[in-house]
């Protein structure tokens, strides 16, 4: 170390005599400034540009405009299709998570991790066309289906419609559920089970008053998850229907496309706007019940 | 901290009300296979009303497998557990009417110390307030009174135990069952729950089973001691006779320290450091080589130039300091009084000799696997 | 897109899968068996079988019969290697840019800022509020012409869609390692700054930078929201155009490109598997 030749040391002695707060400053700084022009100032445009009117002005009108007619149809078919699909394939995925947690093959529960977290990542025109092979009216679960007479298309099902889409998001919804609440399973004690047995509680018991409200946080906390998944999604849904379903999403796409009332261009920016408060408070609201699950599952 | 040495009237009060409540346990030679090791292996042993029983033993030798064996937790491949005269083989978990206290975090998070507490008596359908009364008495009676509207996470790991069993007492068990419950907690808390335990059994009169690897504790708690070791039991005794007159080699390493020594015979006795003693209880005729297992105060040590051993080590022990001596390749560990050992120092040479009245032999180590512990 | 919440999901499982404590050779309620039984082969038939219709689909001709016609006619369709190119360009510009910015932040903030690792969390949080259809919409509006007019604008966005993953895969594999006691150990011997980063930052980081590499390179081959409304062909906006003109053909590139991220998925699993087995192996811990 002695060594080191005359020429580092002055370089060496300079860095150590620069004030205490500008390395951490530099070292942050790339990822700051990345992070504040790429992520900040476009929503920073979007907010603002909601309360603008074409001319520049200061304006509620977008607002105002966003909460009524076909844009608050779109707001709340988008709610209600993220609610959708946030309780039933979280119930669904929670079974299923318990079904492998139960299992003692650490294969199957290696296989279901890996499976999980593609399917969860699944790009949204992938998803497509795999449906439309599959419950499109030529679809080949359509056609096995009506070979017993069960053609869902003859029960009024519509695979291009919002139930069509509500159906395609259970298979990310259903792995994502999986992936979250799997951890808080494995968070249940044996220990709580063998207790409450040794007490004398039956199995429904058990999960009556013990298992239920210990995991309860966390498949809340999932759900929330699976709601802002399926509230923001947009891939999907625009390619199935090819944007013919009333939703938030959709309706950014179309006012990016230019299909739009002109003079009311800047309604995009409002449904943004209005998205971002929702996707906000989903995340407020998973924060607090995740601490909630933290504290007993630790 | 106080301890359940109080006397409070409502305690006292809740002691008259509760029935005698220990039962007869007796386990019949219980087999339990896993694969292929045979976690019980034709386990046998009776517990009297109100005993409190230890067993004891190294990791896998099967006392946590007997325990939830006799829960209702694991079932049997072969074997009865007949408690108070009745077979349990056809009866849950969830009706064996015993308490259990697990190793560690077995509160139910949701709730708090008194609703935990009540759980059994919630399953048992009692009422609210009945219930609150009773689960408030016993928490008093663990001294966590003031501890009754805490939760599980907000309690240190000595609380919680207390709790759990608290929790476990509630229902009036007629055997009170104990897997390691202390050995997840530090020292000085073990020490304390320790005495807690015990005097709270006593006074309960509860039959009682208690798993554990710490031989201390099993001593200093239990009436008797069960040491096992591979799925058996290799000796069930008070914790003196198990002291003082280990019956197997495994046992008399496993129960407190020994030294064990290779020996030639001499007759029906042995040669031990140019000494002849007498073989307790006449072992060993038919083996081909012996060794003896010494304890530490059963050798008497002086300094002496000509002596074959040299001391090596030395560790103040308080009353007594514990010194090792080489004799030959043989460490051997002697125990004197520290006031004698201030005269003897390391690299002195000494001579050892046994005052024992006999002395306890094994199998030469490496003829017999068994004597390997 | 629901690319970015499994991230969360990944910091609550980091350290694999959890195992179920106490003896594996409990007692099985025998209803307990066929319940499961029935669950897991309803859910393995409702993921399975789309993906087989997919794959019967790419393999099918318009009769309705097998053929390789679509898989075989994808090179030659026009748009298709110019979509694919620019797909794979987008890649790996995204992923050489966010390895570039992520890794000495990470480590950084590893070693020397433990304070930020909060606002670090909290940040790659961000995305999932501001999900890409919003996103798209202000960067449009934001981005100076110059920019809107190169396709590279959405790899700098994909930048920030990739951030939270890729900081939550090297923020594990930085604590996997003990960064601290290395780099102490590396400096005391003389090593420089930058020579401890080369030598013994990054060897230590690689397999964590290939799960990060992967799971990037899988976003920019599957984005689809950005992309189009950008207005720029990339691969899966070429496949969902392609698709009004010959469904089989498209179809059939969705298939591979699912199959291909799978494959790459699996791989960096295991090798993310092994190299944490190593890890416990070399210091002991967990």
């Amino acid at each position: 170390m002695s060594q080191a030749g005359g020429a580092d040391l002055p370089r060496q002695a300079l860095l150590k005599d620069l004030p205490r707060g500008v390395w951490p400053t530099l070292a942050m700084a790339p990822f700051v400034i990345y992070t504040f022009l790429g992520l900040g100032i476009p929503t920073l445009a979007v907010v603002e540009l909601a309360f603008r009117s074409e001319a520049g002005k200061l304006t509620l009108s977008n607002l105002h405009t966003v909460t009524q007619g076909t844009y608050r149809l779109g707001f709340e078919n988008s709610i209600v299709l993220a609610t959708i699909t946030a309780i039933v394939p979280g119930i669904l995925g929670l079974i299923l998570a318990y079904a492998i947690q139960t299992g003692h093959s650490g294969l199957l529960r290696r296989l279901v991790a890996t499976a999980s977290g593609v399917l969860a990542n699944f790009g949204g025109i992938n998803l497509t066309f795999i449906f439309i092979a599959t419950l499109g009216s030529t679809g080949v679960l359509t056609v096995w289906l009506s070979y017993i007479h069960l053609n869902p298309w003859n029960f009024g099902f519509n695979l291009y419609s919002f139930m069509g889409v509500a159906v395609v998001y259970c298979y990310f919804q259903i792995p994502l559920m999986v992936l979250v609440i799997t951890p808080a399973l494995g968070g249940l004690r044996p220990s709580w089970r063998e207790a409450s047995e040794n007490l004398g509680a039956s199995s429904f018991n058990y999960w009556r008053t013990v298992g239920i409200p210990v995991l309860a946080p966390s498949v809340l906390g999932g759900m929330l998850l699976l709601f802002g998944s399926g509230f923001a999604a947009y891939a999907t849904a625009d390619t199935l229907t090819a944007g013919t379903v009333t939703l938030a999403p959709i309706q950014i796409g179309e006012v990016l496309n230019g299909n739009v009332i002109s003079g009311e261009e800047h309604i995009g920016y409002a449904i943004g706007f209005g998205m971002l408060i929702v996707l906000s408070i989903t995340m407020i609201l998973y924060g607090l019940v995740r601490r909630r699950a933290s504290r007993w599952l630790r | 901290m106080t301890t359940t040495q109080n006397t409070s009237p409502i305690v006292d009060s809740f002691l008259q009300d509760l029935p005698v409540a220990g039962a007869q346990v007796e386990l019949d030679r219980l087999v339990r296979v896993f694969g292929q090791t045979r976690a019980l292996d034709g386990l046998s042993l009776t517990i009297e009303r109100g005993e409190f029983v230890a067993l004891l033993g190294p990791s896998g030798c099967g006392k946590t497998t007997a325990l939830r064996v006799l829960a209702g937790f694991e079932r049997l491949d072969s074997g009865r557990v007949v408690v108070n005269g009745q077979d349990l083989a056809r009866v849950s978990a969830q009706h064996r009417d015993m308490g259990m206290v697990f190793q560690s975090y077995s509160l139910f998070p949701n709730m708090n110390a008194l609703n935990n507490v009540a759980y059994g008596l919630r399953m048992r359908k009692q009422g609210s307030r009945q219930r609150r009364k009773k689960a408030g008495e016993l928490l008093e009676l663990v001294g966590l009174a003031d501890q009754a509207s805490k939760y599980p996470h907000q309690m240190s790991g000595g609380q919680q135990q207390r709790v759990a069993l608290a929790r476990a007492l509630a229902i009036e068990p007629r055997v009170l069952l104990l897997d390691e419950p202390l050995s997840a907690l530090d020292a000085k808390v073990r020490a304390e729950l320790r005495d807690q335990i015990r005097s709270l059994q006593q006074r309960l009169a509860i039959t009682t089973v208690f798993v554990t690897h710490d031989q201390e504790e099993a001593l200093s708690m239990a009436d008797r001691v069960c040491v096992m070791k591979s799925g058996r039991i290799e000796q069930t005794a008070t914790p003196a006779t198990l002291y003082s007159r280990p019956a197997t080699a495994f046992v008399a390493e496993f129960v407190g320290v020994s030294s064990r020594v290779p020996v030639e015979r001499a007759g029906d006795e042995v040669l031990v450091f140019g000494q002849q003693c007498p073989v307790r209880g006449g072992a060993g005729a038919t083996w081909d080589s012996i060794d003896v297992l010494l304890r530490p105060e059963d050798v008497a040590i002086e300094t002496n130039p000509d002596g074959k051993g040299f001391v090596t080590h030395r560790s103040f022990l308080g009353a007594t300091t514990r010194l090792v001596v080489q004799v030959g390749e043989i460490a051997v560990r002697v125990d004197v009084r520290s006031e004698v050992a201030a005269d003897i120092e390391l690299g002195n040479h000494v001579s050892l000799r046994v005052i024992s009245r006999d002395v306890l032999v094994a199998p030469r180590v490496g003829n017999d696997l068994s004597a390997a512990s | 897109m629901a690319a970015l919440i499994p991230e969360i999901a990944y910091e609550e499982m980091q350290g694999g899968i959890p195992q179920v404590e106490g003896d594996p050779q409990r007692r099985r309620r025998p209803r307990l068996r066929y319940w499961r039984g029935i669950v897991l082969f309803l859910a393995g038939a409702y993921f399975l079988i789309p993906l087989y219709a997919g794959l019967k689909f790419s393999f099918e001709n318009d009769a309705g019969r097998f053929s390789l016609y679509a898989v075989k006619a994808i090179p030659s369709q026009t748009g298709f290697s110019a979509a694919f190119f620019l797909s794979l360009r987008l890649a790996a510009t995204t992923t050489v840019l966010t390895m570039v910015l992520m890794v000495p932040t990470a480590t950084y903030v590893h070693l020397k800022l433990p304070k930020m690792r909060r606002v670090l969390d909290f940040v790659t949080i961000l995305p999932i509020v501001i999900p890409p259809i919003v996103l798209i919409l202000g960067v449009l509006e934001a981005a100076p012409l110059w920019l809107r007019a190169s396709p590279y604008l959405l790899s700098l966005v994909y930048v920030i869609l990739a951030l939270p993953f890729v900081y939550r895969s090297l923020d594990a594999g930085l604590s996997a390692i003990d960064l601290k006691t290395l780099v102490e150990a590396s400096r005391s011997l003389g090593g420089k700054w930058v020579g401890t980063l080369w030598h013994v930052i990054l060897p230590n980081l690689r397999a964590a930078m290939l799960s990060a590499t992967v799971l990037t390179i899988a976003l920019v081959l599957g984005e689809f929201t950005m992309a189009s409304l950008d207005l720029w062909t990339t691969l899966p906006v070429w496949i969902y155009q392609f698709s009004q003109l010959d469904a089989h053909i498209a179809t059939a590139v969705s298939m591979l490109s699912l199959i291909g991220t799978w494959v790459l998925l699996t791989v960096i699993v295991s090798v993310d598997r092994s190299q944490s087995r190593r890890t416990r192996r070399r210091t002991g811990a967990l």
